[in-house]
């Protein structure tokens, strides 16, 4: 692990963020913004910096955008 | 390309048909699993590498397990589906957290959570990869103030999680929480520790980025 790495991880996003609860309400709404090509992160403020403070739930983001993607 | 705003009137159905009584409710359940089935097998699959040592067969069998959660935990939900995406991308990211969770939780069966001390030790290996005194003052801050200005929840989850990479559902689980609770520990963790900088004359930016 560098030393960017190990900020980050310790530290977080140092943002205004949703919750976890909140991520998961709006992942769905998100990610088809996101695979759509839209500006899903003005549509939607808090869920990217959520996403970089959670791994967690940026897996779930992942997969779901993947899952979605490979559909269309 | 369909967007979250197109889909709304034709997903009403999908909500109507699970429930409707009789057959047709049943139908339209057994569809409903089917998809969640594939979304369950699409996330086991992508983390078939964190499994190596179960066989094909017990990996189906945490996907059937996951999509069967989801399914009731869909239905249980129902209510919620606002029609601001496809109903289908909603039901999706049920089945797909039911998996990923059966299989963090399946990979660290058995597996002791890191101490504490081997967080340590990531800080000494960033030390001694030749950074500035800078570097190595602000590492040493935040070590302190870990150590000394977190209450023991917030350090517990900010060492496992942050520092040693134990997925946070596991470590709900041996916890006896949730997700949630716990990344709000993890929040806190990081403002305080952000505020302690500050007081220190460390300025930090977003992401962890120090800009001082």
């Amino acid at each position: 692990m560098n030393r960017d790495d190990l900020l980050g991880r310790v530290l977080g996003p140092g943002k205004p963020e949703l919750t976890c609860e909140q991520c998961f309400a709006e992942l769905d709404r998100y990610v088809e913004l996101v695979v759509g090509g839209e500006k899903a992160d003005e549509r939607i403020p808090g869920m990217r910096a959520h996403l970089h403070g959670c791994p967690a739930c940026a897996e779930d983001f992942r997969s779901l955008r993947d899952l979605v993607a490979e559909e269309r | 390309m369909a967007t979250a705003l197109m889909t709304t009137p034709t997903e009403i159905p999908w909500v109507d048909r699970l429930r409707a009584d009789g057959a047709e409710g049943q139908a339209a359940i057994a569809e409903l699993h089917d998809l969640l089935l594939k979304a369950a097998r699409f996330e086991v699959e992508r983390r078939a590498a964190e499994l190596s040592h179960l066989r094909g067969g017990d990996l189906d069998d945490l996907a059937q397990q996951a999509a069967d959660d989801a399914l009731v935990a869909v239905l249980r939900k129902l209510d919620d589906f606002r029609g601001e995406a496809r109903f289908t991308t909603w039901a999706y990211k049920f089945a797909l957290l039911e998996a990923a969770v059966k299989v963090r939780r399946r990979a660290w069966q058995g597996r002791e959570v890191p101490l504490e001390d081997e967080a340590w030790a990531r800080f000494a290996a960033v030390d001694s990869a030749g950074r500035a005194a800078e570097d190595a003052e602000l590492l040493a801050a935040l070590r302190d103030e870990i150590q000394g200005s977190l209450t023991p929840r917030q350090r517990e989850v900010l060492v496992a999680v942050a520092l040693n990479g134990v997925p946070i559902d596991v470590l709900a689980e041996r916890l006896g929480s949730n997700r949630g609770a716990l990344y709000k520990n993890l929040h806190d963790a990081r403002r305080k520790l952000r505020e302690c900088l500050a007081e220190r004359g460390f300025a930090l930016g977003a992401g962890g980025e120090e800009e001082r």
